[in-house]
């Protein structure tokens, strides 16, 4: 058990120096705000002789994971990081590289796409990614995004998945914001995560092809192997999450529970407001009034079945979604989760909460006036609203 | 081997198995099978979208008996780029051997939407082979317009019509774009002229750095040639002028098929239907411009050349 | 550890036609080299070339200029059309030096 070294680092500094410790062997990667300080930090490393690995400064980011699943296909571990409007340049390869198993792992410091510009966080970059196939998770802080980068190896590179992994953190909320972290010796992160050991590396002597043109003959067959290693990869991240905490006394799961065991009233959302969300709530428990949260770490594959578990007793559902999908009923997050509970028979009533948008701050008064929706809800037994646009000015 | 001096000298391994669904007589198909006789040992492809990409690798069949890799259009030289740096460090940090890295992309995934991955790629200086074969226009989809397009030319979105009778600009200049990168090795080839072909493949696989080789490539359905044509007219490509053989070597030009008495242009245009139209009187003012591109660079060829 | 296997080998079925995605090797990577040569394309010919032994030169001009490569060379450079494969382009006959290779129609 480790745990004494503490650093203090930024989230982008806290994924660089988990990439480090990771022995990764290429890094592509094109500058792009929030994310540029993970790739300087990198080059820095690489420059210094701290990191064995090639540093590809590509020319974009369509490039750069391009490079990465030409590298990752060779056997190589392999590293990428962008934001926004960068992970929308990706968004066709995105889908290759899941669809040719490529283990890859990129860290997201999100923020929101354009139009207008904006540098600042929301979440509509991943949920334009949503489908691409890959694992994506989110990290509350600056700790869980150096642990999580380094799960994402392990569970990327698994025979049992062979998935690339995305690990969101929230652009400047988490990627500038220096934390104390917990971080574990360079040794206990080489025996975590050893060298990979790849699938139908590129060999000379076994030629294989790699990315060949399917008709309809075969195409669907491809994708439904695909589709059932994403199903697969869930108790893989569960094992990886117990072994981590076994590790660095830091156990993860998919959902991040508190107060979930007598909630009326229980809000979900992804990220650092998670956080914020635990605070408030802590107040309201205080004061007698039972309201839960629930923060997913983990969004693809989706932990269905455990969250219909905490949601036994709910009498409101409040999700918060940092994204907007337009013309639709709600929120990616909403959506989702709407559609779980159709299937488990679970009729809570639901809350949609539209909030953060480009950066806006969600600040613990607009978390309290959405719990206090909430128990209004709870006590009306009806939503007088569905979707509530929470910190705009209407 | 080592250079080759005769067909005969041409190794008789193939690296690209028969039952691929290429068209009969393809150019392409000639440029990559030839290609592929110039490997020094274990080499990776890695292969833009293309008529290559979709016809050699039809699931569950492939041709390929080399490593093969395709991920999309646009992207070949940054795949490869992937390629050779995880071998370079890997060769580094495990042992592993190092191969070779050849990309190939067509036209259109190399002059138009590929060029800009082309570009990062020649820039950085990765060690790789970029084989562009040339069938001037996007023959996959259905013959359309690309950048290597040469003036004249009839494609579905350049059709000779009654106002504008075919392609009106000028075809790209590839090699240029990649000599303006400082490439130690760059050259044009025929596959007309296969014993300079494979020599120049092996050469730049022997050169440190990145390479570039324009190959072109007749495309029956595309030119609109008979499918026993392939080779004539690429013969012909050469002997016009329309497609002069040389390479650059560290900034220094050498024309490798010296053309003492041009053949006329019409020759070559008359075999192909993408330029019937253009022998026509009223086109002729498009005809002598195409000329005029032809003359223009060979002229500045010869004096690149020192001739 | 469970999980996926490498094995060098596309299953039989696949080429059937009736390979379920539980068969198929990962990632639709086809493992093994040169399957195309399963995929006889000799039916698409319409013209068939012809080899007159005596008038060839062993000039091996057919053989570098085929595109399938569908022309085999022999032991002292003699060649050979493999009809399984021959798309009937005609380019070996219209190169050949000494017009050793005739086209004649298929079923003619």
């Amino acid at each position: 058990m480790s745990g004494n070294k503490v650093l203090g680092l930024s989230g982008n500094e806290a994924v660089a120096y988990a990439i480090k410790q990771a022995n990764v062997d290429v890094i592509a990667a094109y500058p792009i705000t929030p994310q540029t300080i993970i790739v300087e930090r990198l080059s820095e490393y690489v420059n210094n002789g701290e990191l064995n690995a090639a540093f590809i400064p590509v020319e974009s980011e369509h490039s750069a994971i391009s490079t990465c699943v030409g590298a990752s296909l060779t056997g190589a571990r392999v590293f990428t990081a962008t934001s926004s409007q960068g992970l929308a340049l990706m968004h066709e390869i995105l889908h290759i590289a899941a669809s040719l198993r490529a283990p890859i792992v990129m860290a997201i410091a999100n923020r929101a796409l354009s139009a207008p510009i904006n540098i600042h966080c929301d979440h509509s970059d991943i949920m334009n990614a949503r489908d691409t196939g890959w694992i994506i998770m989110f990290a509350e802080n600056v700790q869980e995004a150096y642990d999580l980068v380094l799960q994402a190896f392990k569970i990327a590179e698994s025979h049992e998945v062979l998935l690339p992994v995305a690990v969101n953190l929230d652009g400047f909320i988490l990627s500038h914001s220096l934390e104390g972290v917990n971080v574990l010796d360079d040794d206990e992160v080489s025996k975590f995560l050893p060298k990979r050991q790849p699938i139908y590396p590129v060999d000379f002597e076994k030629p294989v092809t790699y990315g060949p043109l399917a008709l309809p003959d075969y195409f669907f067959e491809i994708k439904r192997q695909q589709a059932e290693a994403m199903e697969g990869a869930k108790p893989v991240i569960e094992r990886v999450g117990i072994e981590y905490g076994k590790l660095s006394n830091r156990e993860y799961k998919p959902i991040k529970a508190f107060g979930m065991e007598d909630a009326e009233v229980a809000v979900v959302a992804l990220g650092s407001s998670v956080g914020t969300l635990r605070a408030v709530a802590r107040r309201f428990r205080k004061k007698g009034r039972k309201i839960g949260v629930l923060g997913l770490t983990l969004f693809r594959p989706f932990p269905r079945e455990e969250l219909i578990k905490y949601l036994e007793g709910v009498k409101v559902l409040i999700i918060l979604d940092r994204a907007i999908s337009y013309g639709s009923s709600g929120g990616p997050l909403y959506l989702e989760i709407a559609g779980v509970l159709y299937r488990s028979g679970l009729r809570p009533i639901v809350l949609n909460v539209i909030y953060g948008l480009g950066g806006r701050d969600l600040r613990p008064s607009d978390v309290e006036a959405i719990y206090e929706e909430g128990f209004k809800c709870a006590e009306r037994g009806r939503a007088e609203r569905e979707l509530l646009w929470v910190g705009v000015r209407e | 081997m080592s250079f080759i001096k005769t067909i005969k000298d041409i190794p008789k391994e193939e690296y690209l198995a028969p039952g691929h669904r290429l068209c009969a007589g393809c150019g392409a198909a000639i440029a990559i099978r030839l290609a592929l006789k110039a490997l020094r040992g274990p080499t990776v492809i890695v292969n833009a979208t293309g008529c290559i990409e979709v016809a050699t690798t039809i699931y569950p069949y492939t041709s390929w008996r080399v490593p093969w890799i395709h991920v999309a259009f646009e992207n070949a030289a940054a795949v490869a780029s992937g390629v050779a740096e995880a071998f370079k460090i890997m060769e580094k940090k495990y042992g592993v051997k190092r191969p070779d890295v050849i990309a190939i992309g067509g036209d259109g995934g190399t002059f138009d939407i590929g060029l800009q991955a082309l570009s990062g790629a020649l820039e950085r200086g990765h060690k790789m082979l970029y084989i562009c074969y040339d069938n001037e226009a996007y023959m996959n989809t259905g013959i359309q317009r690309s950048g290597a397009t040469p003036r004249g030319a009839a494609t579905t979105t350049s059709p000779a019509g009654r106002v504008i009778p075919g392609k009106l600009e000028r075809k790209k200049d590839l090699i240029e774009i990649a000599v303006a990168h400082g490439v130690p090795y760059a050259a044009t080839a025929s596959i007309a002229y296969p014993v300079d072909y494979i020599n120049k493949v092996r050469k730049a696989l022997e050169t440190e750095g990145p390479t570039v080789i324009h190959v072109l490539t007749p495309c029956v359905p595309g030119w609109r040639i008979d499918p026993s044509q392939t080779i004539t007219i690429a013969r012909l490509a050469v002997e016009t002028l329309v497609f002069p053989v040389y390479e650059v070597e560290n900034g220094k030009y050498r024309i490798n098929v010296m053309v003492k008495k041009p053949k006329p242009l019409e020759e070559y245009l008359k075999l192909q239907g993408r330029f019937k139209h253009l022998l026509l009187p009223e086109n002729k003012w498009l005809l002598d411009k195409l000329k005029e591109d032809v003359k223009w660079k060979w002229e500045r060829l010869l004096k690149l050349s020192n001739l | 550890m469970s999980g996926v296997k490498e094995v060098y080998k596309m299953p039989e079925s696949a080429f059937q036609g009736r390979a379920t995605w539980k068969e198929l090797p990962i990632g639709g990577v086809i493992p093994e080299p040169a399957t195309s040569l399963r995929y006889k394309t000799g039916n698409w010919r319409a013209l068939r070339p012809v080899l007159n032994e005596k008038k060839c030169i062993r000039c091996l001009m057919c053989w570098v200029y085929c595109p399938e490569p569908a022309i085999e060379r022999l032991e002292g450079d003699r060649i050979r059309i493999n009809y399984d494969y021959c798309k009937g382009c005609g380019i070996c006959s219209s190169i050949c030096p000494v017009k050793a290779i005739t086209m004649v129609e298929e079923g003619a």
